[in-house]
Protein backbone atom coordinates (compact mmCIF):
# COMPACT_ATOMS: atom_id res chain seq x y z
CA UNK A 1 0.00 0.00 0.00
CA UNK A 2 1.75 3.16 -1.24
CA UNK A 3 0.49 6.74 -0.89
CA UNK A 4 2.18 9.97 -1.90
CA UNK A 5 1.71 13.69 -1.77
CA UNK A 6 3.05 17.11 -0.81
CA UNK A 7 3.66 17.78 2.87
CA UNK A 8 1.70 20.08 5.15
CA UNK A 9 3.63 20.37 8.39
CA UNK A 10 2.47 21.12 11.95
CA UNK A 11 4.00 21.00 15.43
CA UNK A 12 3.56 18.97 18.63
CA UNK A 13 0.31 18.23 20.45
CA UNK A 14 -2.17 18.86 17.64
CA UNK A 15 -5.31 17.99 19.59
CA UNK A 16 -8.72 16.84 18.43
CA UNK A 17 -10.28 20.23 19.26
CA UNK A 18 -7.94 21.67 16.61
CA UNK A 19 -8.53 18.87 14.09
CA UNK A 20 -12.32 19.28 14.36
CA UNK A 21 -13.81 21.71 16.92
CA UNK A 22 -16.64 20.42 19.14
CA UNK A 23 -19.22 22.71 17.55
CA UNK A 24 -19.08 20.55 14.40
CA UNK A 25 -19.63 17.22 16.17
CA UNK A 26 -23.36 17.13 15.68
CA UNK A 27 -22.70 15.99 12.12
CA UNK A 28 -20.84 13.06 10.56
CA UNK A 29 -21.08 14.03 6.88
CA UNK A 30 -17.50 13.84 5.49
CA UNK A 31 -17.98 16.74 3.06
CA UNK A 32 -19.16 19.03 5.86
CA UNK A 33 -16.43 17.95 8.29
CA UNK A 34 -13.70 18.35 5.63
CA UNK A 35 -14.45 22.07 5.33
CA UNK A 36 -13.73 22.56 9.03
CA UNK A 37 -10.65 20.33 9.42
CA UNK A 38 -7.85 22.05 11.37
CA UNK A 39 -9.95 25.22 11.37
CA UNK A 40 -8.65 26.90 14.55
CA UNK A 41 -5.00 26.50 13.54
CA UNK A 42 -5.10 26.77 9.76
CA UNK A 43 -8.35 28.07 8.24
CA UNK A 44 -6.87 27.50 4.75
CA UNK A 45 -6.27 23.79 5.46
CA UNK A 46 -9.26 22.60 3.46
CA UNK A 47 -8.06 24.43 0.33
CA UNK A 48 -4.45 23.30 0.79
CA UNK A 49 -5.37 19.65 1.41
CA UNK A 50 -7.82 19.29 -1.45
CA UNK A 51 -5.08 18.33 -3.94
CA UNK A 52 -4.12 15.34 -1.79
CA UNK A 53 -1.48 15.86 0.91
CA UNK A 54 0.58 14.09 3.55
CA UNK A 55 0.41 15.67 7.02
CA UNK A 56 3.66 15.69 9.01
CA UNK A 57 3.56 16.56 12.72
CA UNK A 58 5.33 16.22 16.06
CA UNK A 59 4.35 14.46 19.25
CA UNK A 60 0.94 13.04 20.28
CA UNK A 61 -0.91 13.99 17.13
CA UNK A 62 -4.65 13.58 17.77
CA UNK A 63 -4.49 13.92 21.55
CA UNK A 64 -7.75 14.47 23.35
CA UNK A 65 -11.22 13.34 22.55
CA UNK A 66 -12.59 10.14 21.04
CA UNK A 67 -14.49 12.01 18.30
CA UNK A 68 -14.20 9.89 15.20
CA UNK A 69 -15.00 12.97 13.12
CA UNK A 70 -11.31 13.95 13.51
CA UNK A 71 -10.24 11.04 11.31
CA UNK A 72 -13.18 11.52 8.94
CA UNK A 73 -12.46 15.25 8.53
CA UNK A 74 -8.79 14.81 7.65
CA UNK A 75 -9.41 12.01 5.20
CA UNK A 76 -12.29 13.79 3.52
CA UNK A 77 -10.24 17.00 3.24
CA UNK A 78 -7.67 15.13 1.11
CA UNK A 79 -5.11 13.81 3.62
CA UNK A 80 -3.57 10.59 2.25
CA UNK A 81 -1.53 9.74 5.36
CA UNK A 82 -0.28 11.31 8.58
CA UNK A 83 3.36 10.89 9.63
CA UNK A 84 3.99 11.95 13.23
CA UNK A 85 6.51 11.43 16.02
CA UNK A 86 3.77 9.80 18.08
CA UNK A 87 -0.01 9.50 18.04
CA UNK A 88 -2.75 9.42 20.63
CA UNK A 89 -4.16 5.90 20.90
CA UNK A 90 -7.85 6.65 20.29
CA UNK A 91 -7.10 8.83 17.27
CA UNK A 92 -4.81 6.14 15.86
CA UNK A 93 -7.59 3.55 16.04
CA UNK A 94 -10.14 5.97 14.58
CA UNK A 95 -7.89 6.56 11.56
CA UNK A 96 -7.41 2.83 10.99
CA UNK A 97 -11.18 2.39 11.27
CA UNK A 98 -11.71 5.06 8.62
CA UNK A 99 -9.00 3.97 6.20
CA UNK A 100 -6.53 6.78 6.91
CA UNK A 101 -2.94 5.39 7.15
CA UNK A 102 -0.55 6.57 9.88
CA UNK A 103 3.23 6.23 10.22
CA UNK A 104 5.12 6.74 13.48
CA UNK A 105 8.50 8.31 12.69
CA UNK A 106 10.57 9.79 15.54
CA UNK A 107 12.27 13.08 14.55
CA UNK A 108 10.15 13.39 11.41
CA UNK A 109 9.70 17.13 11.99
CA UNK A 110 13.50 17.55 11.66
CA UNK A 111 13.74 15.37 8.54
CA UNK A 112 10.82 16.54 6.42
CA UNK A 113 9.78 20.09 5.53
CA UNK A 114 6.57 21.76 4.44
CA UNK A 115 6.22 21.40 0.67
CA UNK A 116 8.42 18.28 0.34
CA UNK A 117 7.03 15.53 -1.85
CA UNK A 118 6.95 12.20 0.01
CA UNK A 119 6.11 8.64 -0.84
CA UNK A 120 4.91 6.39 2.00
CA UNK A 121 4.87 2.61 2.20
CA UNK A 122 2.09 2.10 4.72
CA UNK A 123 3.04 -1.49 5.61
CA UNK A 124 6.84 -1.20 5.94
CA UNK A 125 6.75 2.36 7.31
CA UNK A 126 9.34 3.50 4.74
CA UNK A 127 9.06 7.16 3.79
CA UNK A 128 10.93 8.40 0.72
CA UNK A 129 11.71 12.12 0.58
CA UNK A 130 14.26 14.06 -1.53
CA UNK A 131 15.95 10.81 -2.63
CA UNK A 132 16.35 9.54 0.96
CA UNK A 133 14.43 6.77 2.66
CA UNK A 134 13.46 7.11 6.32
CA UNK A 135 12.34 4.10 8.30
CA UNK A 136 9.24 4.58 10.40
CA UNK A 137 6.77 2.20 12.02
CA UNK A 138 4.12 1.14 9.55
CA UNK A 139 0.81 -0.61 10.11
CA UNK A 140 0.90 -4.36 10.65
CA UNK A 141 -1.12 -7.20 12.15
CA UNK A 142 -4.76 -6.75 13.02
CA UNK A 143 -4.64 -2.98 12.44
CA UNK A 144 -3.49 -3.58 8.85
CA UNK A 145 -6.24 -6.12 8.27
CA UNK A 146 -8.82 -3.63 9.56
CA UNK A 147 -7.34 -0.80 7.46
CA UNK A 148 -7.36 -2.97 4.33
CA UNK A 149 -10.95 -4.06 4.99
CA UNK A 150 -11.96 -0.38 5.05
CA UNK A 151 -12.63 -0.22 8.78
CA UNK A 152 -13.64 -2.32 11.79
CA UNK A 153 -17.24 -2.88 10.70
CA UNK A 154 -16.25 -4.16 7.26
CA UNK A 155 -13.58 -6.29 8.92
CA UNK A 156 -16.21 -7.72 11.29
CA UNK A 157 -18.47 -8.65 8.38
CA UNK A 158 -15.55 -10.40 6.71
CA UNK A 159 -14.43 -12.40 9.75
CA UNK A 160 -17.93 -13.28 10.97
CA UNK A 161 -18.89 -14.89 7.61
CA UNK B 1 3.71 -16.06 37.18
CA UNK B 2 3.30 -12.73 38.97
CA UNK B 3 1.10 -10.19 37.26
CA UNK B 4 0.39 -6.48 37.39
CA UNK B 5 -3.21 -5.34 37.71
CA UNK B 6 -3.21 -4.69 33.95
CA UNK B 7 -1.98 -8.19 33.13
CA UNK B 8 -4.38 -9.87 35.52
CA UNK B 9 -7.43 -8.02 34.16
CA UNK B 10 -6.50 -8.53 30.52
CA UNK B 11 -5.60 -12.19 31.05
CA UNK B 12 -9.04 -12.83 32.49
CA UNK B 13 -10.72 -10.83 29.71
CA UNK B 14 -8.84 -12.58 26.89
CA UNK B 15 -8.73 -16.04 28.43
CA UNK B 16 -4.96 -16.41 28.14
CA UNK B 17 -1.74 -15.21 29.75
CA UNK B 18 -0.73 -11.80 28.39
CA UNK B 19 2.39 -9.64 28.32
CA UNK B 20 2.93 -6.00 27.34
CA UNK B 21 2.87 -5.58 23.55
CA UNK B 22 0.57 -8.53 22.89
CA UNK B 23 -2.38 -7.83 20.62
CA UNK B 24 -5.40 -9.46 22.25
CA UNK B 25 -9.13 -9.79 21.88
CA UNK B 26 -10.73 -8.90 25.21
CA UNK B 27 -14.29 -9.44 26.41
CA UNK B 28 -15.97 -6.21 27.44
CA UNK B 29 -17.98 -6.08 30.68
CA UNK B 30 -19.57 -2.71 29.93
CA UNK B 31 -19.96 -0.81 26.66
CA UNK B 32 -21.27 2.74 26.89
CA UNK B 33 -22.00 5.87 24.93
CA UNK B 34 -23.57 9.28 25.41
CA UNK B 35 -25.62 11.62 23.25
CA UNK B 36 -22.84 13.37 21.32
CA UNK B 37 -21.04 10.16 20.31
CA UNK B 38 -23.96 7.75 20.67
CA UNK B 39 -25.82 8.86 17.59
CA UNK B 40 -22.61 8.24 15.64
CA UNK B 41 -22.27 4.73 17.14
CA UNK B 42 -25.84 3.95 16.06
CA UNK B 43 -25.21 5.42 12.58
CA UNK B 44 -22.18 3.13 12.13
CA UNK B 45 -24.22 0.07 13.19
CA UNK B 46 -27.12 0.98 10.91
CA UNK B 47 -24.89 1.75 7.92
CA UNK B 48 -23.22 -1.64 8.32
CA UNK B 49 -26.63 -3.22 8.72
CA UNK B 50 -25.49 -4.86 11.96
CA UNK B 51 -27.90 -3.68 14.64
CA UNK B 52 -27.26 -6.53 17.07
CA UNK B 53 -26.46 -6.15 20.75
CA UNK B 54 -24.24 -8.64 22.58
CA UNK B 55 -25.89 -8.22 25.98
CA UNK B 56 -28.48 -5.52 26.58
CA UNK B 57 -27.80 -5.40 30.32
CA UNK B 58 -24.16 -4.49 29.64
CA UNK B 59 -24.85 -1.46 27.46
CA UNK B 60 -25.09 1.90 29.26
CA UNK B 61 -26.42 5.06 27.64
CA UNK B 62 -26.45 8.51 29.26
CA UNK B 63 -27.27 11.97 27.93
CA UNK B 64 -24.78 14.59 29.10
CA UNK B 65 -23.00 16.57 26.37
CA UNK B 66 -26.08 18.14 24.76
CA UNK B 67 -28.16 18.02 27.87
CA UNK B 68 -30.69 19.63 27.98
CA UNK B 69 -30.50 20.20 24.22
CA UNK B 70 -29.35 23.73 23.29
CA UNK B 71 -30.64 23.56 19.69
CA UNK B 72 -32.84 21.59 17.32
CA UNK B 73 -30.09 19.32 16.00
CA UNK B 74 -29.15 18.31 19.57
CA UNK B 75 -32.77 17.51 20.35
CA UNK B 76 -32.93 15.46 17.14
CA UNK B 77 -29.77 13.53 18.12
CA UNK B 78 -31.24 12.72 21.53
CA UNK B 79 -34.55 11.76 19.92
CA UNK B 80 -32.80 9.31 17.59
CA UNK B 81 -30.96 7.67 20.50
CA UNK B 82 -34.14 7.44 22.62
CA UNK B 83 -35.78 5.64 19.70
CA UNK B 84 -32.85 3.21 19.47
CA UNK B 85 -33.00 2.59 23.22
CA UNK B 86 -36.75 1.99 23.07
CA UNK B 87 -36.67 -0.28 20.04
CA UNK B 88 -33.85 -2.38 21.48
CA UNK B 89 -35.28 -2.31 25.02
CA UNK B 90 -31.98 -1.20 26.59
CA UNK B 91 -32.52 -1.20 30.36
CA UNK B 92 -29.63 1.08 31.35
CA UNK B 93 -30.64 4.37 29.82
CA UNK B 94 -30.22 7.69 31.62
CA UNK B 95 -32.03 10.66 30.12
CA UNK B 96 -31.21 14.38 30.64
CA UNK B 97 -32.16 14.32 34.31
CA UNK B 98 -29.55 11.90 35.65
CA UNK B 99 -25.97 12.90 35.04
CA UNK B 100 -22.67 12.59 33.24
CA UNK B 101 -21.90 9.15 31.79
CA UNK B 102 -18.55 8.62 33.54
CA UNK B 103 -19.98 9.59 36.90
CA UNK B 104 -22.97 7.26 36.41
CA UNK B 105 -20.62 4.40 35.51
CA UNK B 106 -18.78 4.83 38.80
CA UNK B 107 -21.95 5.24 40.86
CA UNK B 108 -23.87 2.33 39.34
CA UNK B 109 -21.95 -0.05 37.13
CA UNK B 110 -18.13 -0.20 37.13
CA UNK B 111 -16.42 -2.88 39.22
CA UNK B 112 -12.80 -3.73 39.95
CA UNK B 113 -11.25 -5.94 37.28
CA UNK B 114 -13.75 -5.16 34.53
CA UNK B 115 -12.95 -4.13 30.97
CA UNK B 116 -15.02 -1.07 30.05
CA UNK B 117 -15.11 0.67 26.69
CA UNK B 118 -17.14 3.76 25.90
CA UNK B 119 -17.37 6.29 23.12
CA UNK B 120 -15.69 9.07 25.06
CA UNK B 121 -12.06 9.65 25.91
CA UNK B 122 -12.72 10.20 29.62
CA UNK B 123 -13.86 6.60 30.02
CA UNK B 124 -10.59 6.20 31.94
CA UNK B 125 -12.56 7.67 34.89
CA UNK B 126 -13.79 4.17 35.80
CA UNK B 127 -10.16 3.31 36.57
CA UNK B 128 -10.99 4.92 39.94
CA UNK B 129 -12.59 1.64 41.06
CA UNK B 130 -9.89 -0.50 39.45
CA UNK B 131 -11.48 -1.19 36.06
CA UNK B 132 -9.47 -1.29 32.85
CA UNK B 133 -11.42 1.44 31.07
CA UNK B 134 -10.68 2.97 27.70
CA UNK B 135 -12.29 5.52 25.46
CA UNK B 136 -12.76 4.61 21.81
CA UNK B 137 -14.27 6.06 18.66
CA UNK B 138 -17.76 5.38 17.35
CA UNK B 139 -16.74 2.49 15.06
CA UNK B 140 -14.82 0.61 17.75
CA UNK B 141 -17.68 1.06 20.21
CA UNK B 142 -20.22 -0.05 17.59
CA UNK B 143 -18.15 -3.22 17.10
CA UNK B 144 -18.05 -3.79 20.88
CA UNK B 145 -21.83 -3.27 21.20
CA UNK B 146 -22.34 -5.99 18.58
CA UNK B 147 -19.71 -8.53 19.64
CA UNK B 148 -19.02 -7.81 23.33
CA UNK B 149 -15.33 -7.83 22.47
CA UNK B 150 -12.62 -5.42 21.43
CA UNK B 151 -9.00 -5.70 20.33
CA UNK B 152 -6.28 -4.17 22.48
CA UNK B 153 -2.54 -3.87 22.63
CA UNK B 154 -1.52 -4.86 26.18
CA UNK B 155 0.07 -1.68 27.61
CA UNK B 156 3.29 -1.45 29.58
CA UNK B 157 2.51 -0.94 33.29
CA UNK B 158 3.81 2.09 35.22
CA UNK B 159 3.50 2.36 38.98
CA UNK B 160 2.55 5.54 40.85
CA UNK B 161 2.72 5.58 44.65
CA UNK B 162 0.67 8.09 46.65
CA UNK B 163 2.16 8.54 50.10
CA UNK B 164 0.82 10.45 53.08
CA UNK B 165 -2.25 12.64 53.39
CA UNK B 166 -3.14 15.63 51.21
CA UNK B 167 -3.64 19.02 52.84
CA UNK B 168 -6.97 20.81 53.14
CA UNK B 169 -6.87 22.51 49.71
CA UNK B 170 -5.37 19.63 47.73
CA UNK B 171 -7.52 17.25 45.70
CA UNK B 172 -7.19 14.69 42.91
CA UNK B 173 -6.76 17.47 40.36
CA UNK B 174 -3.45 18.52 41.89
CA UNK B 175 -2.16 14.94 41.63
CA UNK B 176 -3.24 14.72 37.98
CA UNK B 177 -1.58 18.06 37.22
CA UNK B 178 1.56 17.06 39.10
CA UNK B 179 1.88 13.95 36.89
CA UNK B 180 1.20 16.00 33.75
CA UNK B 181 3.71 18.69 34.69
CA UNK B 182 6.37 16.15 35.52
CA UNK B 183 5.94 13.67 32.65
CA UNK B 184 4.17 15.82 30.00
CA UNK B 185 1.32 14.84 27.73
CA UNK B 186 3.04 12.14 25.68
CA UNK B 187 5.19 10.18 28.14
CA UNK B 188 2.62 7.50 29.03
CA UNK B 189 1.86 6.64 25.39
CA UNK B 190 1.29 2.86 25.29
CA UNK B 191 1.34 2.52 29.09
CA UNK B 192 -1.19 1.81 31.79
CA UNK B 193 -0.73 3.67 35.05
CA UNK B 194 -1.44 1.70 38.22
CA UNK B 195 -1.79 3.87 41.32
CA UNK B 196 -1.03 2.45 44.76
CA UNK B 197 -2.48 4.45 47.67
CA UNK B 198 -0.59 4.06 50.92
CA UNK B 199 -3.50 5.06 53.17
CA UNK B 200 -6.83 4.26 51.42
CA UNK B 201 -8.79 6.75 53.54
CA UNK B 202 -6.41 9.60 52.71
CA UNK B 203 -7.33 9.51 49.04
CA UNK B 204 -11.09 8.98 48.65
CA UNK B 205 -13.00 7.86 45.55
CA UNK B 206 -13.80 11.42 44.40
CA UNK B 207 -10.08 12.22 44.21
CA UNK B 208 -9.34 8.92 42.48
CA UNK B 209 -11.99 9.61 39.85
CA UNK B 210 -10.38 12.96 39.03
CA UNK B 211 -6.93 11.41 38.57
CA UNK B 212 -8.27 8.49 36.48
CA UNK B 213 -10.32 10.91 34.41
CA UNK B 214 -7.17 12.76 33.40
CA UNK B 215 -5.26 9.57 32.55
CA UNK B 216 -6.29 10.28 28.97
CA UNK B 217 -4.62 13.72 29.15
CA UNK B 218 -1.40 11.86 30.01
CA UNK B 219 -2.06 9.80 26.86
CA UNK B 220 -2.06 6.66 29.01
CA UNK B 221 -4.03 3.66 27.75
CA UNK B 222 -5.69 3.57 31.13
CA UNK B 223 -5.13 4.80 34.69
CA UNK B 224 -6.30 2.48 37.46
CA UNK B 225 -6.27 2.72 41.23
CA UNK B 226 -5.36 -0.59 42.79
CA UNK B 227 -8.61 -1.59 44.54
CA UNK B 228 -8.50 -1.41 48.35
CA UNK B 229 -10.71 -0.82 51.39
CA UNK B 230 -11.83 2.56 49.98
CA UNK B 231 -12.99 0.85 46.76
CA UNK B 232 -14.93 -1.74 48.72
CA UNK B 233 -16.53 0.86 51.02
CA UNK B 234 -17.45 3.14 48.13
CA UNK B 235 -19.24 0.41 46.17
CA UNK B 236 -20.92 -0.91 49.31
CA UNK B 237 -22.07 2.60 50.21
CA UNK B 238 -23.35 3.46 46.72
CA UNK B 239 -24.85 0.14 45.66
CA UNK B 240 -25.04 -1.97 48.79
CA UNK B 241 -22.96 -4.77 47.28
CA UNK B 242 -19.79 -6.46 48.45
CA UNK B 243 -17.11 -6.69 45.79
CA UNK B 244 -14.18 -8.93 45.21
CA UNK B 245 -10.95 -6.99 44.95
CA UNK B 246 -8.45 -7.82 42.23
CA UNK B 247 -4.93 -6.63 43.03
CA UNK B 248 -1.48 -6.92 41.46
CA UNK B 249 0.76 -9.70 42.68
CA UNK B 250 3.65 -8.84 44.96
CA UNK B 251 6.81 -8.64 42.85
CA UNK B 252 4.92 -7.81 39.64
CA UNK B 253 7.10 -6.16 37.05
CA UNK B 254 6.67 -2.44 36.26
CA UNK B 255 8.41 -0.36 33.57
CA UNK B 256 9.17 2.30 36.14
CA UNK B 257 7.64 4.03 39.14
CA UNK B 258 7.10 7.48 40.64
CA UNK B 259 6.13 8.54 44.14
CA UNK B 260 4.11 11.60 45.11
CA UNK B 261 4.19 12.81 48.70
CA UNK B 262 0.70 14.20 49.14
CA UNK B 263 1.45 16.31 52.22
CA UNK B 264 4.06 18.30 50.26
CA UNK B 265 1.77 19.29 47.41
CA UNK B 266 0.50 22.79 46.75
CA UNK B 267 -2.47 23.95 44.65
CA UNK B 268 -1.64 23.77 40.93
CA UNK B 269 -3.08 25.07 37.67
CA UNK B 270 -2.55 24.18 34.02
CA UNK B 271 -2.12 27.40 32.07
CA UNK B 272 -3.30 27.89 28.46
CA UNK B 273 -3.16 26.10 26.05
CA UNK B 274 -1.92 22.78 27.27
CA UNK B 275 -2.82 20.36 30.05
CA UNK B 276 0.88 19.88 30.85
CA UNK B 277 1.65 23.62 31.13
CA UNK B 278 1.56 23.26 34.90
CA UNK B 279 2.37 26.00 37.44
CA UNK B 280 1.49 26.70 41.02
CA UNK B 281 -1.66 28.75 41.56
CA UNK B 282 0.51 31.35 43.31
CA UNK B 283 2.66 31.80 40.21
CA UNK B 284 -0.47 32.81 38.28
CA UNK B 285 -2.09 34.91 41.02
CA UNK B 286 -3.25 38.36 39.89
CA UNK B 287 -4.49 37.03 36.51
CA UNK B 288 -8.04 38.48 36.28
CA UNK B 289 -10.78 35.91 35.68
CA UNK B 290 -14.03 36.40 33.74
CA UNK B 291 -15.71 33.08 34.51
CA UNK B 292 -15.25 30.11 36.84
CA UNK B 293 -16.63 26.66 36.12
CA UNK B 294 -16.87 24.07 38.91
CA UNK B 295 -18.08 20.72 37.61
CA UNK B 296 -17.65 18.19 34.75
CA UNK B 297 -16.74 14.49 34.90
CA UNK B 298 -13.38 15.64 36.27
CA UNK B 299 -14.44 17.59 39.38
CA UNK B 300 -18.22 17.66 39.84
CA UNK B 301 -18.44 15.39 42.88
CA UNK B 302 -19.53 15.93 46.45
CA UNK B 303 -16.06 16.69 47.84
CA UNK B 304 -15.59 19.31 45.11
CA UNK B 305 -18.82 20.99 46.22
CA UNK B 306 -17.84 20.70 49.87
CA UNK B 307 -14.66 22.69 49.18
CA UNK B 308 -16.41 25.22 46.94
CA UNK B 309 -19.08 25.82 49.56
CA UNK B 310 -16.52 26.13 52.34
CA UNK B 311 -14.77 28.89 50.39
CA UNK B 312 -17.83 30.72 49.00
CA UNK B 313 -20.29 30.46 51.90
CA UNK B 314 -21.26 33.94 53.05
CA UNK B 315 -19.35 35.64 50.20
CA UNK B 316 -20.43 37.08 46.87
CA UNK B 317 -18.60 35.90 43.76
CA UNK B 318 -16.59 38.54 41.88
CA UNK B 319 -16.77 36.64 38.57
CA UNK B 320 -19.47 34.73 36.76
CA UNK B 321 -19.46 31.31 38.40
CA UNK B 322 -21.18 28.20 37.05
CA UNK B 323 -21.37 25.15 39.32
CA UNK B 324 -22.68 21.79 38.07
CA UNK B 325 -22.71 18.62 40.19
CA UNK B 326 -21.92 15.68 37.90
CA UNK B 327 -25.11 13.75 38.61
CA UNK B 328 -28.52 13.80 40.26
CA UNK B 329 -27.01 11.82 43.14
CA UNK B 330 -24.21 14.38 43.63
CA UNK B 331 -26.70 17.27 43.36
CA UNK B 332 -28.97 15.66 45.95
CA UNK B 333 -26.11 15.10 48.37
CA UNK B 334 -24.90 18.67 47.85
CA UNK B 335 -28.43 19.95 48.39
CA UNK B 336 -28.93 17.95 51.59
CA UNK B 337 -25.68 19.27 53.00
CA UNK B 338 -26.55 22.87 52.17
CA UNK B 339 -23.80 23.37 49.59
CA UNK B 340 -26.20 24.26 46.79
CA UNK B 341 -27.78 26.94 48.94
CA UNK B 342 -24.36 28.34 49.84
CA UNK B 343 -23.33 28.54 46.19
CA UNK B 344 -26.63 30.01 45.00
CA UNK B 345 -26.47 32.63 47.77
CA UNK B 346 -22.93 33.46 46.67
CA UNK B 347 -24.27 34.20 43.19
CA UNK B 348 -23.37 31.01 41.32
CA UNK B 349 -25.46 29.57 38.48
CA UNK B 350 -26.24 26.01 39.57
CA UNK B 351 -27.77 23.11 37.68
CA UNK B 352 -27.00 19.41 37.29
CA UNK B 353 -26.74 16.43 35.00
CA UNK B 354 -24.77 18.05 32.19
CA UNK B 355 -21.20 18.41 30.92
CA UNK B 356 -21.95 22.14 30.71
CA UNK B 357 -19.33 24.46 29.26
CA UNK B 358 -16.47 21.91 29.44
CA UNK B 359 -16.53 21.28 25.70
CA UNK B 360 -17.89 24.63 24.58
CA UNK B 361 -21.28 23.16 23.78
CA UNK B 362 -23.56 25.33 25.87
CA UNK B 363 -24.25 26.72 29.34
CA UNK B 364 -21.30 29.09 29.60
CA UNK B 365 -19.34 29.15 26.35
CA UNK B 366 -16.22 31.35 26.54
CA UNK B 367 -16.14 34.59 24.56
CA UNK B 368 -13.14 36.14 22.74
CA UNK B 369 -10.32 37.16 25.07
CA UNK B 370 -12.00 35.84 28.21
CA UNK B 371 -10.10 34.10 30.97
CA UNK B 372 -11.76 31.02 32.46
CA UNK B 373 -10.76 29.00 35.51
CA UNK B 374 -12.26 25.55 35.08
CA UNK B 375 -12.19 22.33 37.06
CA UNK B 376 -12.72 20.37 33.82
CA UNK B 377 -10.08 18.32 32.02
CA UNK B 378 -8.87 20.27 28.97
CA UNK B 379 -7.66 23.76 28.19
CA UNK B 380 -6.94 23.24 24.50
CA UNK B 381 -7.32 26.29 22.27
CA UNK B 382 -11.00 26.75 21.42
CA UNK B 383 -12.10 23.96 23.74
CA UNK B 384 -14.60 26.04 25.72
CA UNK B 385 -15.61 28.35 22.92
CA UNK B 386 -13.61 31.18 21.38
CA UNK B 387 -10.13 30.36 20.07
CA UNK B 388 -8.90 33.47 21.91
CA UNK B 389 -10.30 32.49 25.30
CA UNK B 390 -7.72 31.37 27.86
CA UNK B 391 -8.65 28.43 30.04
CA UNK B 392 -6.80 27.61 33.26
CA UNK B 393 -7.47 24.19 34.75
CA UNK B 394 -7.53 23.82 38.51
CA UNK B 395 -9.01 21.89 41.37
CA UNK B 396 -12.17 23.14 43.13
CA UNK B 397 -10.32 25.06 45.84
CA UNK B 398 -8.45 27.31 43.39
CA UNK B 399 -11.58 27.66 41.24
CA UNK B 400 -13.77 28.73 44.18
CA UNK B 401 -11.07 31.02 45.60
CA UNK B 402 -10.72 32.63 42.16
CA UNK B 403 -14.49 33.15 41.99
CA UNK B 404 -14.34 34.82 45.40
CA UNK B 405 -11.61 37.31 44.43
CA UNK B 406 -11.97 37.73 40.66
CA UNK B 407 -8.42 36.69 39.92
CA UNK B 408 -6.50 33.42 40.07
CA UNK B 409 -6.08 32.69 43.75
CA UNK B 410 -4.35 30.12 45.89
CA UNK B 411 -6.95 29.40 48.61
CA UNK B 412 -4.23 29.75 51.26
CA UNK B 413 -3.97 33.42 50.28
CA UNK B 414 -7.63 34.24 50.87
CA UNK B 415 -8.10 37.03 53.40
Amino acid sequence: MIVEGTVLKYGDKIDTDIIIPARHLKYTDPAYLAQHAMEPLDPEFYKKASKGVIVVAGKVFGMGSSREQAAIALKAAGVKAVIAESFARIFYRNCINNGLPLIVLPNVTKEINEGDFVKVNVETGEVTVNGRTLKGKGITGMALEILKSGGIMDYLKKVSV
Amino acid sequence: MTGTLTEKILSRASGKAVSPGDVIEAKTDIVAFHDLTGYHVIEVMEKANMVKIFDKAKVVVAFDHLSPPPDVRSAEIQGNIRKFVRENKLPNFHDINVGILHELLIENYALPGQVIVAADSHTTTSGAVGAFAQGMGASDVAAAVITGKTWLVVPKPFKVNLKGTPGEWINGKDVALELLGKFKADYFNGMSIEVFVEDPKAFPMDYRATVSNMGIEMNADTLMFVPDAETRNFIKGMRGVEVELITPDKGANYEDEYTIELNRMEPLVAAPYSVDNVRTAREESKVPVDQVYIGSCTNGRISDFAIASKILKGKKVKTRCIAIPSSYEMFKQAMNRGYIEDLVNAGCVVTYGTCGPCLGGHFGVAGPGEVIVSTSSRNFRGRMGSNDAKVYLSGPSVAAASAATGYITDPRDLQ
